[in-house]
């Protein structure tokens, strides 16, 4: 049998890195359907689960895809499905039923052009929104954006851990060029990588209601077969389970599958800043765009200008407080990322016209050059 | 199907006269037999300067197009890996609606392609619709076993033992695990007004199949098989053999289904293996040629497995037989 955990240095691409993330966290289930640029992460997927005991599926289309990684979690195993935006655009109803039915899982969605067909082999950021308002209805999930293969294994694992403790979907929404990027990375031993696994009943079966929640908002998941009554619905449930079609039923329900992450969002959004203390001017970027802007922080730098950078690591919730805090001394806000301008309305609504806030778009498939910030950093700086 | 006019027989005289709707310029890999294929198709038409094609996600789709090229002399609409079928129901049912309405004379002819990826997986559900509704096209899947355009990836038409690079070869699996599904009698069993197997080696059969699917109100459905040298690791030279040893082993047998009559009926290139069985060569043969099956033979030979897979050929082959009561 071949080890989970890989423990050691390789010099590797993000999709694979995001695969042996997985392994890590505890996944032992996915199921996949080819895309560019997400193939990677199914066929090693296919190459490791079933020397680890795992199994991996190959399903008709991204429906199925979705809906068999749903039903693994309901068997009490951790799975995973990875993909790109035109094949989250199928799984988006499964994602409602998953926030509905509070079911942990993981996405990867490595994004390429859109829409449509768009850029399948190009690199894009243009499905921010689609992650969060993918579905119809009100419900939260939770996404974080890696800058480096490294970080596409770490925020794998997290997004596991933070799917399982607040049973919630969670998306690590990666572009083509962190995906297909190579670069070191390290796995730590097994015994230092930390590992959330959700909460599970203790009451007796007779007492178990699987969607009565705790003090967290969270309730603890029975699995199929545990011997505890599990009734699970997309329809508006009550704690039983059962659907109830009353305004009280939906008013306990909605509130509260939002909730759990809005109130808990201290707990889960994760922001990095680069050398934003005294920053006149706050760069925001995150993914392979993040890399672009770090090299303009310090050409600017150099020139002695003051600039910073701040980088959403976890995109929903948003990191609105790490936000407000990086640009507190700054004069401009500009915001870069590879779309036609998705997450500057979210940094938008959070500096509130204090400063302004420019959008630097690029819909192209590569990413912005030094050069192209320094020249609206310059135009801004004067 | 009873014709009172003569069949349509393709002649390579008049074929070399045609205009060519499926350009040479194409990207598709050297050898790949997928433009051979969209070419006899297209030189098989019965109207050919008044059809639409529809075309599903695929090798085909993404190499015939590359920007800011287009191979294609005909109308021509990439719609996505599910719905082709879908995208084609509505065209031809707009169309009619438009004739009802005195705005159109004449209704365009449909052609749909689609790889074995939409045709057997992800657009099952778009195809199964679309002939239940009964509209008027024809929908081509050419299968080449696997996702090959997204880099080998295994699909429903993989055969078992065949290696993909999500149906691995090692210790603990000897590549996929699972026969291919039968297409071709999922769709036939729609009955829809005309169904068949073809095989791009057999070129006159495959055309008269497409002319046939083409002129007979309501849909029709073929299953060509189209290797595919990147997976199953041939020379690229010798694609048609791979295709016609297919045959000749009755790994894929050829026959077509007549809405009218609705009977099986086995092709020319087949049926010579019905009457004369002795002729039928052993599947072994055509495995052997191709490295995604090298597993089977090196570096122990694996009996059990090639065994396996002629059983499972042969029960296929014995089941068409029956159908077109030639068993």
């Amino acid at each position: 049998m071949q080890k989970a955990v890989l423990t050691g240095e390789m010099f590797t691409q993000g999709d694979i890195a995001a695969a042996e993330g997985a392994l890590a966290a505890g996944c032992r289930f996915f199921a996949g359907y080819p895309i560019t640029p997400a193939t990677e992460i199914a066929e090693r997927m296919a190459y490791r689960l079933p020397r680890i005991g795992g199994r991996y599926i190959q399903m008709e289309d991204e429906i199925a895809s979705c809906t068999a990684v749903l039903g693994a979690s309901y068997s009490g195993v951790k799975a995973m499905t990875a993909t790109s935006g035109p094949g989250v655009s199928l799984m988006n109803e499964t994602i409602g039923l998953a926030a509905m039915t509070e079911t942990p899982m993981v996405l990867v969605n490595v994004m390429r052009g859109g829409p449509s067909t768009g850029q399948p082999t190009e690199a894009s950021q243009s499905d921010i929104m689609q992650a969060k308002w993918g579905s119809h209805g009100d419900y939260e999930i939770i996404a974080l954006i890696p800058s480096s293969v490294q970080e596409m294994f770490d925020l794998t694992i997290k997004a596991f851990n933070l799917s399982e403790q607040f049973r919630v979907p969670a998306f690590v929404l990666a572009d083509e060029i962190i995906g297909h990027m190579r670069e070191r990375l390290v796995i730590p031993h097994e015994d230092e990588i930390e590992i959330v696994n959700r909460k599970k009943p203790t009451v007796p079966p007779e007492e178990y209601l699987p969607f009565k929640a705790e003090e967290d908002l969270v309730p603890p998941m029975a699995t199929f077969g545990d011997g505890y009554h599990f009734y699970a619905t997309g329809l508006t449930h009550d704690e039983r389970g059962y659907p109830v079609m009353d305004d009280e039923t939906q008013l306990a329900l909605i509130p509260r599958l939002c909730d759990k992450i809005r109130k808990n969002s201290a707990k889960i959004t994760e922001a990095k800043t680069l050398e934003t203390e005294d920053a006149e001017i706050l760069l925001v970027a995150y993914g392979g765009e993040s890399r672009t802007a770090m090299r303009a922080v310090k050409d600017a730098r150099n020139k002695g200008m003051k600039i910073g950078l701040f980088r959403p690591v976890s995109v929903w919730p948003f990191p609105k407080e790490q936000l407000k805090e990086a640009a507190a001394n700054a004069q401009h806000v500009i915001v870069a990322e590879l779309n036609y301008g998705q997450l500057v309305g979210e940094v938008e609504r959070v500096i509130r016209n204090e400063v302004p806030v420019h959008l630097i778009p690029r819909v192209c498939g590569s990413p912005h050059t030094p050069d192209d910030l320094m020249k609206e950093i310059r135009r801004r700086i004067k | 199907m009873t014709q009172e006019t003569p069949q349509w027989r393709p002649r390579l005289k008049d074929i070399a006269n045609q205009e060519e709707l499926f350009t040479s310029g194409q990207r598709l890999c050297a050898g790949c037999p997928a433009g051979s294929m969209a070419r006899m198709a297209m030189h098989a038409l019965p109207r050919p300067k008044n059809t639409i094609v529809s075309q599903a996600t695929g090798c085909l789709e993404v190499a015939s197009t590359i920007y800011p090229y287009t191979a294609w002399r005909v109308p021509w609409m990439h719609s996505l890996f599910e719905n082709a079928p879908a995208n084609a129901s509505g065209i031809e049912a707009a169309y009619k609606a438009r004739k009802r309405q005195g705005l159109e004379d004449d209704i365009p002819d449909l052609l749909v392609f689609s790889g074995d990826g939409s045709g057997f997986d992800i657009g099952v559900q778009a195809a199964s619709g679309a002939i239940e509704r009964r509209h008027n096209f024809l929908y081509i899947i050419y299968d080449n076993h696997a996702y090959q355009n997204t880099g080998i990836q295994r699909s429903g038409a993989t055969p078992k033992y065949a290696w993909t690079t999500t149906s691995e070869v090692g210790k603990k699996e000897p590549g996929k695990l699972l026969w291919k599904k039968p297409i071709a009698l999922v769709y036939a069993a729609h009955d829809p007004a005309y169904c068949a197997t073809a095989s791009v080696y057999h070129w006159r059969d495959f055309m008269k199949k497409v002319r046939k699917g083409m002129e007979v109100e309501g849909p029709a459905v073929i299953h060509v098989l189209s290797p595919c040298h990147r997976n199953w690791r041939y020379p690229e030279e010798q694609g048609m053999q791979m295709a016609k040893l297919a045959v000749e082993t009755c790994f894929h047998p050829l026959w077509e289904y007549e809405g009218e009559t609705r009977k099986y009926i086995l092709s020319a290139p087949s049926r010579v293996f019905a009457l004369k069985p002795e002729k039928k060569k052993p599947v072994e043969e055509w495995l052997e040629l191709q490295g995604r099956f090298r597993h089977l033979f090196r570096p122990k030979r694996r009996d059990d497995l090639i065994a396996d897979f002629q059983r499972l050929t042969d029960e296929d082959w014995a089941f068409i037989q029956k159908l077109s009561n030639m068993g």
